[in-house]
């Protein structure tokens, strides 16, 4: 059932590299994180490549093939003709260390910005008590791996190096919206969704949704409503006059 | 940073591929369709409101509805009301476009649609987008989208105003096709402004306690799935429109003329 | 060199690693986790099932004295029963702590944390969110790592003052000052460099041992690192003989070989069947269960429906007896095209009641395997899963017997005897992370003096040996032949020939891994990475087989074609491995297994220990019930 596909793999250390050309033996029912072992395993031993568990549960091994975001271990040879060339290469939006393995720094110091779940002081561990229809919300934004794609995809960042001191990228403002919709949490989130962590930049083209290998609609159920409330917050006119005319 | 990992020898920048993407797809073709779809709408749209016959007895296009100038024939008169002065010389349309098409132009999906196809900003996920600077909607004038729930406001009434203009043709001729055609628009109409973004916040969304408003929380369930349909509602009800105002203006023109028009 | 200063290092950021972390910064101690993932890969974002924690939120009746027996039970026995009393009785707390750090589990009807039932568990105990329970636990704790750093950023102005996370970054050596530990050395995997950590105390949470096998449900991190510091550090590991294989692994597309599929396919009626297209359980049932099993299919399948009036379907016997009868049937020549038995669940359900049951299996397939359960049958096989031997700790500092190195998790040996409950696990990691987070801190405030590093330049020249080789072994093929005598040899079924078959070829692997030569520099050199890992997996891998040769009994996760009963002689001894600081050779001696204290022995039934107890033990717990009763 092998065949031989031919491959074109990034490699170089830093930003410096090229495009290598290589041809591999593929078996049936193999992915393209397989092929890239077995690339290492014959051709190039030092081929640099994250992965972990093999079975979309990690989110490691984050790169793009054909140009398109996806985990390599969740793409099937079987999806691409025998004859074509397949291009992998790292995740655009951050730097590369070596081959296909990109410093993600940035999504952990982007995690740190965020002020941590914020339980009320008086509850202890043991009496919290939430329905089950309450945390659904939240439940969904948490079954995130971490593959960092939606913000490797996110264009306000992929295309705009400069915009990413302002914005936090689709998966930690998803991580805002999941604490702000968080039964027990009671920190105010809404002003600094918009002002720190760059809700504005978002103009919900969805691709954050389009590439996520757990299929969480970030956009629809988590940055559009976290825009819903920040709207409550500082753009509803009505609320705005509301409170006024309450604070007097 | 929450990790550290070791200092980089190498320089630590993005890998220095020079073309715009490496996308082997027709990732272009959903963009081009988008515009082709939304510029006809536009050019139609534009036809349409300087387009006279609008009215043909019981049927009234719906881009002239509701009608509220005296230029307005009497039947086509919105509760037989002109609340306009004679003054108002422009065409009936252009008093109440301003709803339907804010209610569009500021809808998280048109704002996708648009903002792929005509400002390929960007124009297909993992395409670079032409342009050198981004700002999205944090500034003048793009904030200004953040009103989306006063025209879904707005958006409600027009529904409202489409449904009993088919109810009422309904009443005076059942049996007309364009009765039902009017009808048919009411719902795609009125399921499209229902399952919006900000409906579905007002309704339950804006709570982090389902369990404490079960009422508002089956409203949200449901609007929720009318959600996840918003964009084939958002053209199928755009689609609709056309075709029922097209279909009403080509009655009233005497184009169409079988008995059961 | 780089150097840093730590009160305490974790080696391993998995669920016991971070919970050790999170505890000695919480005893003000500066921590420093080092993990050779990024910071929130580990290998616990797998469990699928549950924690479990004997909370009574489903059923009252449940405490931690039920707990308790379920898991000596599970165990054979071969428990250190004060860790599985401490697990037992901590569980509780350790998960509800998770939820006032932001976990968000599912819930009961009155909004209590939800409970579920799984296999040897008497009543609902497993805290779950669908079934990803292991990825709610690793975020959950990352999430508190970076809660504490943020506070440490408000009083510090540094988020890093008092823990810090390197990621990326594999600890080849540890190092002592006499007997004791003071320090760590190791290299970034992204750059290559060395690294040198100034310690007094180390934590070990590396997980397990299963990249020596071929067919495991382990990832790549899973080398048994922590085992050989261990023991290179002077340490012992003891119970390396069990192994846990889980009887349903995917066999095929070999890119996911091994990966799990849950229990719950069978307890939702999925059946086994062999090339044959018998249901070929019926014919596996051990004499100890003929009562409690059915006999016929048709009883079998009353079972799903009426459990009170049927026995339950042989498909539901225990992990290793249905582990050990698929690789019968596999061997016997009536396997499936891929090597190994159908697991069919498309014919005993309707479609859209199995996708409603299980949707993440459902997914797997249809992902991975492009095969749609609901209409054809799945292919299964059995596949290490996990070791529930380690190193040899103190149960409730979680010390080992060298002077400031401790163990949780996976790593560590003991709590879980010869075999694991599912469910146990996530919780053993909650309890004895932080335990040995208490223990590591304590440790360090009980010093008189900073022990001092030495053997730096030792443990660098060992790092660097696979480099400096311009030619020699390619480190792939030596780690696939050890993978492939493992399996094959050391596997579920042992027998003393294969077994000394195996250590054969393991002594000869471990000739030709000294000369095994890298090609490429240093930054981020998967080909050296693993000849360096080859030293940790071929350790392992000779206590495993040692430890098995030396067992002339069959318990748990310890099959010996040759001995296939259980010997209550053998329940009191545990195997214990030990190996010079060079590894050249581990020994593996027989220790006394402590007897359990009066108040936990009589826990039990007296039927129920006859068992597995001697003679001579029973009567000691003739005289602890009777000593109760003049109590009271």
């Amino acid at each position: 059932m092998g065949y031989k596909a031919k491959f074109r793999v990034w490699r170089g250390e830093g930003g410096d590299g090229k495009l290598e050309d290589f041809t591999v033996e593929v078996n049936e029912g193999e992915v393209v994180l397989d092929v890239i072992h077995r690339l290492q395993a014959t051709q190039a031993p030092d081929l640099a490549v994250r992965w972990n568990c093999k079975a979309g549960k990690c989110g490691s091994c984050s790169m793009e093939i054909n140009g398109k975001p996806r985990l390599g271990c969740m793409t099937r040879m079987s999806t691409f003709e025998e004859s074509e060339t397949i291009t992998v290469t790292p995740m655009r939006t951050f730097p590369v260390i070596k081959d296909l393995v990109c410093d993600v720094s940035f999504n952990y110091q982007k995690a740190r910005e965020i002020p941590s779940f914020t339980p009320p002081a008086d509850v202890r561990p043991g009496e919290y008590r939430m329905q089950q229809i309450d945390v659904e919300r939240s439940q969904e934004f948490r079954k995130c791996i971490e593959c960092f794609m939606c913000n490797n995809v996110c264009h306000v960042i992929r295309d705009h190096e400069e915009n990413k001191t302002n914005f936090a990228g689709p998966r930690f403002l998803m991580r805002i919206a999941e604490l702000d919709m968080h039964p027990y949490d009671v920190a105010d989130r809404k002003d600094a969704a918009q002002e720190e962590h760059g809700l504005g930049y978002c103009n919900i083209t969805k691709c954050c949704t389009e590439v996520c290998p757990e299929h969480i609609k970030i956009t629809d159920n988590a940055l559009i409503p976290m825009k819903e409330r920040v709207v409550d917050r500082k753009y509803d006119p009505l609320v705005w006059l509301g409170n006024k005319i309450f604070r007097r | 940073m929450t990790q550290t990992t070791a200092e980089s020898p190498a320089r630590k920048q993005r890998a220095q591929l020079k073309v715009r993407t490496l996308r082997t797809d027709r990732w272009w073709l959903a963009p081009a369709l988008t515009f082709a779809g939304l510029s006809a709408f536009l050019i139609y749209g534009f036809w349409a409101i300087f387009d006279a016959s609008y009215f043909v007895e019981p049927y009234i296009a719906p881009f002239s509805s509701p009608c509220l100038a005296t230029s307005c024939p009497e039947g086509a008169r919105f509760l037989g009301l002109a609340p306009f002065g004679d003054w108002y010389g422009l065409p009936p349309g252009l008093l109440i476009l301003g709803l339907p098409a804010g209610f569009r132009v500021t809808c998280y999906y048109y704002r996708k649609s648009y903002y792929r196809s005509f400002w390929l900003s960007p124009p297909a996920c993992a395409v670079a987008e032409p342009h050198k600077k981004y700002t999205g909607e944090t500034r003048l004038p793009l904030i200004i989208q953040n009103v989306h729930r006063y025209f879904f406001y707005g958006a409600i009434v027009i529904g409202a105003v489409l449904t009993y203009d088919a109810i009422l043709a309904l009443v005076h001729k059942p049996a007309g096709l364009g009765t039902w055609i009017l009808l048919v628009n009411a719902a795609l109409i009125v399921a499209y402004t229902l399952s919006c973004h900000s409906c579905r916040h007002i309704t339950a969304g804006r709570l982090n306690h389902f369990s404490k408003h079960p009422l508002r929380y089956r409203a949200w369930t449901f609007i929720s799935k009318l959600n996840a349909k918003h964009q084939p509602l958002a053209w199928a009800s755009m689609f609709s429109v056309m075709i029922a105002d097209f279909y009403v203006r080509l009655v009233a023109k005497g184009v169409i003329t079988f008995p059961f028009a | 060199m780089e150097r840093h200063e730590y009160d305490v290092v974790v080696i391993g950021a998995g669920g016991a690693g971070l919970r050790a972390a999170i505890e000695a910064r919480q005893q003000g101690k500066r921590t420093a986790i080092v993990c050779k993932s990024l910071f929130g890969k580990a290998h616990t974002v797998m469990a699928e099932g549950g924690a479990a924690a004997a909370m009574g939120n489903v059923n009252p009746d449940d405490n931690w004295m039920v707990h308790f027996r379920d898991t000596m039970r599970g165990g054979k026995f071969l428990n250190n029963w004060r860790m599985a009393e401490l697990h037992a009785k901590e569980a509780p707390d350790r998960v509800w702590e998770l939820e006032a750090w932001g976990a968000l589990f599912d819930r009961t009807r009155d909004g209590k944390i939800s409970q579920r039932n799984f296999g040897g568990h008497e009543y609902p105990r497993l805290a779950h969110v669908g079934d990803r329970t292991g990825l709610e636990l690793i975020r959950t704790l990352q999430q508190r790592v970076v809660a504490l750093q943020q506070e440490d950023y408000e009083l510090h102005g540094d988020y890093e003052a008092y823990i810090k996370v390197f990621a990326e970054c594999t600890v080849t050596r540890l190092l002592k000052d006499g007997d004791a530990i003071s320090g760590a050395f190791g290299y970034w995997r992204e750059t290559g460099k060395f690294i040198l950590f100034d310690t007094p105390t180390v934590v070990l949470a590396t997980g397990g041992i299963g990249k020596s096998y071929v067919v495991t449900s382990n990832s790549w991190e899973y080398t048994g690192d922590g085992h050989a510091l261990a023991l290179l550090a002077g340490a012992n590991l003891i119970n390396m003989e069990f192994i846990q294989f889980h009887p349903t692994g995917m066999v095929w597309p070999p890119s996911v070989r091994g990966i799990l599929v849950t229990e719950s396919v069978r307890g939702d009626g999925g059946v086994l069947r062999n090339s044959l297209g018998e249901r070929f359980m019926f014919n596996y049932v051990p004499d100890v269960f003929k009562d409690k099993y059915a006999t016929t299919e048709e009883e079998g399948d009353r079972w799903y429906t009426d459990q009170a009036n049927n026995r339950r379907p042989p498909e539901l016997l225990p992990r290793d007896e249905v582990a050990r009868a698929i690789n019968a049937e596999v061997k016997a020549g009536r396997g499936s095209p891929q090597g190994g038995v159908f697991l069919d669940v498309s014919s005993r359900l309707p479609a859209t009641e199995i996708i409603k049951r299980l949707p993440s299996m459902h997914h797997q397939f249809k992902e991975l395997a492009d095969v749609d359960i609901t209409k054809e049958p799945m292919q299964v096989g059995p596949t290490c899963h996990y070791i529930m031997g380690g190193v040899e700790v103190d149960a409730d500092t979680g010390a080992a017997s060298v002077p400031g190195l401790f163990a949780a998790g996976e790593v560590s040996g003991g709590m879980h005897g010869s075999n694991r409950l599912g469910g146990n696990s996530l919780s053993d990691l909650l309890v004895f992370g932080r335990r040995a987070g208490a223990g590591a801190a304590a440790y360090v405030d009980g010093l008189a003096r900073r022990p001092v590093v030495s053997g730096v330049e030792e443990a660098m020249a060992e790092a660097l040996a696979p480099l400096e080789r311009a030619s020699g072994e390619n480190p792939y093929e030596v780690h696939h032949e050890l993978q492939r005598t493992m399996n094959e040899l050391v596997g579920i079924i042992r027998k003393s020939g294969e077994i000394s078959e195996a250590l054969d070829v393991v002594e000869k692997l471990k000739e030709r891994a000294k000369n095994t030569a890298s090609t490429g520099g240093k930054i981020y050199n998967p080909g050296w990475h693993l000849a360096i890992d080859l030293r940790n997996m071929l350790l392992v891998s000779e206590c495993v087989a040692k430890a098995a040769l030396l067992r002339e009994e069959s318990r748990g996760g310890h099959t010996r074609d040759d001995y296939p009963v259980m010997s209550a002689d053998w329940r009191r001894k545990l195997l214990v491995c030990s190996a010079p600081a060079d590894g050249s050779e581990v020994t593996v001696v027989e220790q006394e297994q402590p007897g359990m204290r009066a108040d936990l022995l009589t826990l039990f039934d007296r039927g129920e220990l006859a068992k597995y107890l001697t003679g001579e033990e029973l009567a000691e717990y003739d005289a602890a019930l009777a000593a109760q009763k003049r109590e009271s």
